[in-house]
C-alpha cells in the first residue's frame, strides 16, 4: 500500500491488522509535511509531539483490542476549528496567537471516534475567499502545480489532503469552500445539509451559512468521516436534532433508475469548455450505470452570487464585531482612548477583503438600504431554496460542474474581485438553499482536476454519497495524484 | 448604476463598522466597495414583491434552553488571550475624564 495516498477506508484496514501502527503512519506523515509543506504553505501549525502522543495511545487500543472507528487515522483540520490549547487563528493577523479556550464539537467528535490531529491547514482569512491568496500566513500552493491556487477557502485543507501529507481533513463552506479547493485539487468534498455537523467552537463568518464538512480522497471516506462529524449538539442552536445515518453503508447499492438533474443554468458562457467536456463525460457514465438524466431549471441561479454578496457580508459584518482587541485578538499600540483602540485594532489586525466585506455588510444592514438589500436577499434566498424543493420533486439528484474553470495562476484574479466571486456561481445557491451538496473527481482539463458537483435534497447525504460512490467505483479520476515527486 | 458608496458615506461606514478611516486608501476602497455594490445591485431587477424573506435555510426556529449556566471555563484560559489583563480585569484606556 501507498502510504502517501492511502484512503482512510484501506488505512483502517491497515491499522485494525497491524500492518502499520498509529505511530508509524503519524511519522510518515509528519516527515512528508516537513519535507514538502514549505512549497505548499497548506499548514498554519503542526502539533507534532501531541500528534505522536496520540499515536503511541492509539498504539495501545490498538494492541489492546478495543479501536474506535477512527483510531490510529491522522487528519489535518482547518485552522477555524477552536482545539483547545492550541492556537487557533483562522488564517488572520487579528487571531494569529489566539489559543482556544476549548474545542469544537465537531472536531471533539473526531477525536472521540480516535482520529489524531497533525495540525491546523491553512485558509482563507476568516474563510473570505476562493484563492487561499488572502490568508495572513500566506497563500497556499496547489500541489497539482504550485504556481496555481488551490481554490478557497479551505485551500490548505485540500492541498494537504492532494499532497499525501495526511488522510483527511476537515474543512468549511460558506459560499463553496469545500467544494471548490475539493475541484481544483482532485478531491473530494462535502458540504452537508445545513446544521448536520454543530457550528459550536467553529469560528463563524455568515452563521446561516456556515457548515463543516470532510474533505477526502473517495467518498466512501468522506461518509465514515461525516459519520463522526454529525450528529446534534446542544450547544449550537442551529444543530439539527435529527439521527445521523450510518452513511458508509449501503454505499455499494447500484444506482439503477437514480433520477439525475442537469440543471441548465449550471451551463452558462463562463463555463470552461474543456471542463464542460468533462461534466459531459461523467453525466454519460451515470447513464451507463443505469441513472437517468433529467433537463432541470433552478431560475434564480444567476441572482445567487447577488443575494449571497449581501447575506454573507451582513452577516459576517455582525460576526465580527466581537473583535475589538480588548477580551481576545490583536491590539493596537498606545491607543488614545476606546473608539481609538476599536478602530487600529481592527484596521490592523484585519487583512483588506475582511474589511472589505465587513464595510459591505454594514451598508447592507444600515438604515435607508436595509430594505434594498438585505431584506431583499433574503426574498431572493426564498427564491432558490424554492427551486430546489420544486426540482427534487422529479429528480434524487442535482448535477453540473463544481467551479466553471481547472485551478488558476497565483494573483490572476487577485485584482479582481467579481471574476474572483463568481467562481462560486455554481456552489453558492446550494448554501443558501442549504442542501447538502459534494464535489468529486471528473477528468481532467490540461492536465488538472475537474470537480462534479453534486446536490442531494436536505438531509439526503446518504444518496449523494451513494451516487459519488458509485461514480467512484466506475472511473479513476479520484485515483490520480498531482505529478512529479509528490 | 450610480456609485453608491462617496466618501462622506464611507465615514459614516467606517465609523458605524469600527474601522479606521484611512484618507490615502479611500479611492481604492470606494472602487472595491461600489464594484461588489453594482455587482449585489443585479438583485434590484427582480419582482419580489409577493415574496417572504428566508432568515434560515429549513425554516426552522432556534432552539432555546433554560437561561443557566452549563458550562463554565477556566479564567486563566481566557485571560491568556487578553492583551491587557489583571486581577480578573480586561483594562481598555480611560473612558471618563
Amino acid at each position: 500500500m501507498n502510504l502517501n495516498f492511502a484512503t482512510l477506508a484501506d488505512l483502517q484496514k491497515a491499522l485494525r491488522d497491524r500492518d502499520i501502527s498509529a505511530t508509524e503512519l503519524t511519522q510518515h506523515y509528519l516527515t512528508r509535511i516537513e519535507a514538502l509543506d514549505p512549497a505548499l504553505n497548506s499548514f498554519i501549525s503542526i502539533q507534532a509531539e501531541a500528534a505522536l502522543d496520540a499515536a503511541r495511545r492509539a498504539d495501545e487500543c490498538l494492541a489492546r483490542g478495543n479501536a474506535r472507528p477512527l483510531t490510529g487515522i491522522a487528519i489535518a483540520q482547518k485552522d477555524i476549528f477552536c482545539l483547545q490549547g492550541q492556537r487557533t487563528t483562522a488564517g488572520s493577523k487579528m487571531l494569529s496567537d489566539f489559543i482556544a479556550p476549548y474545542t469544537a464539537t465537531c472536531s471533539e467528535k473526531l477525536a472521540d471516534a480516535g482520529a489524531i490531529t497533525l495540525g491546523k491547514t491553512n485558509m482563507d482569512e476568516f474563510a473570505m475567499g476562493s484563492s487561499n491568496e488572502n490568508s495572513y500566513f500566506g497563500a497556499v500552493h496547489n500541489p497539482w502545480d504550485p504556481q496555481l491556487i488551490p481554490g478557497g477557502s479551505s485551500g490548505g485543507s485540500a492541498a494537504a489532503v492532494a499532497a499525501g501529507l495526511c488522510a483527511a481533513s476537515t474543512g468549511t463552506d460558506t459560499g463553496g469552500s469545500i467544494r471548490q479547493p475539493a475541484a481544483m485539487c482532485g478531491l473530494t468534498g462535502l458540504k452537508p445539509t445545513y446544521g448536520r455537523i454543530s457550528r459550536w467552537g467553529m469560528i463563524a463568518f455568515a452563521s446561516s451559512l456556515d457548515q463543516a464538512g470532510p474533505m477526502t480522497r473517495t467518498a466512501q471516506d468522506a461518509a465514515i468521516l461525516l459519520e463522526h462529524m454529525a450528529g446534534h449538539d446542544p450547544r449550537d442552536s442551529t444543530s439539527l436534532n435529527e439521527p445521523v445515518p450510518r452513511f458508509s453503508e449501503g454505499l455499494s447499492n447500484n444506482i439503477k433508475g437514480l433520477r439525475i438533474g442537469v440543471c441548465r443554468e449550471f451551463f452558462t458562457d463562463g463555463l470552461d469548455p474543456l471542463v464542460e467536456s468533462s461534466i459531459r463525460q461523467a453525466l454519460a457514465v451515470y447513464e451507463s450505470l443505469g441513472a437517468t438524466l433529467v433537463d432541470v431549471s433552478l431560475p434564480h441561479t444567476p441572482y445567487s452570487v447577488s443575494a449571497y454578496y449581501v447575506i454573507a457580508p451582513a452577516e459576517c459584518s455582525a460576526n465580527l464585531a466581537r473583535f475589538d482587541g480588548i477580551r481576545y485578538g490583536h491590539r493596537c499600540l498606545d491607543p488614545e482612548n476606546l473608539q481609538d483602540l476599536y478602530q487600529r485594532s481592527r484596521g490592523e489586525g484585519f487583512g483588506e477583503e475582511v474589511k472589505k466585506r465587513i464595510l459591505v455588510g454594514t451598508f447592507a444592514l444600515s438604515a435607508g438600504y436595509f430594505d434594498a438589500f438585505y431584506h431583499r436577499a433574503q426574498k431572493i434566498r426564498r427564491l432558490i431554496k424554492e427551486d430546489f424543493v420544486k426540482a427534487f420533486e422529479h429528480v434524487d439528484v442535482i448535477a453540473g460542474p463544481t467551479a466553471p474553470t481547472p485551478a488558476f495562476p497565483l494573483g490572476e484574479k487577485a485584482g479582481n474581485p467579481v471574476e474572483m466571486y463568481l467562481q462560486d456561481i455554481f456552489t453558492i445557491s446550494a448554501s443558501l438553499a442549504g442542501v447538502p451538496a459534494m464535489s468529486i473527481p471528473a477528468g481532467l482539463a490540461n492536465g488538472l482536476p475537474v470537480g462534479l458537483q453534486l446536490i442531494g435534497n436536505y438531509l439526503q447525504e446518504g444518496p449523494l454519497l451513494q451516487a459519488a460512490h458509485q461514480f467512484q467505483q466506475a472511473t479513476h479520476w479520484h485515483t490520480l495524484t498531482p505529478p512529479e515527486a509528490l | 448604476m450610480n456609485d453608491l458608496v462617496n466618501e462622506t458615506t464611507l465615514v459614516e461606514l467606517s465609523t458605524l463598522a469600527a474601522l479606521p478611516f484611512e484618507p490615502d486608501k479611500s479611492k481604492a476602497t470606494l472602487d472595491a466597495l461600489n464594484e461588489v455594490l453594482a455587482l449585489v445591485g443585479q438583485m434590484q431587477s427582480l419582482d419580489v414583491s409577493n415574496v417572504r424573506p428566508l432568515a434560515h435555510p429549513l425554516e426552522r426556529h432556534q432552539t432555546l434552553r433554560a437561561d443557566s449556566v452549563t458550562e463554565t471555563i477556566d479564567p486563566s484560559a481566557l485571560s491568556q488571550n487578553a492583551p491587557l489583563y489583571e486581577a480578573g480585569l480586561y483594562f481598555v484606556p480611560k473612558v471618563i475624564e
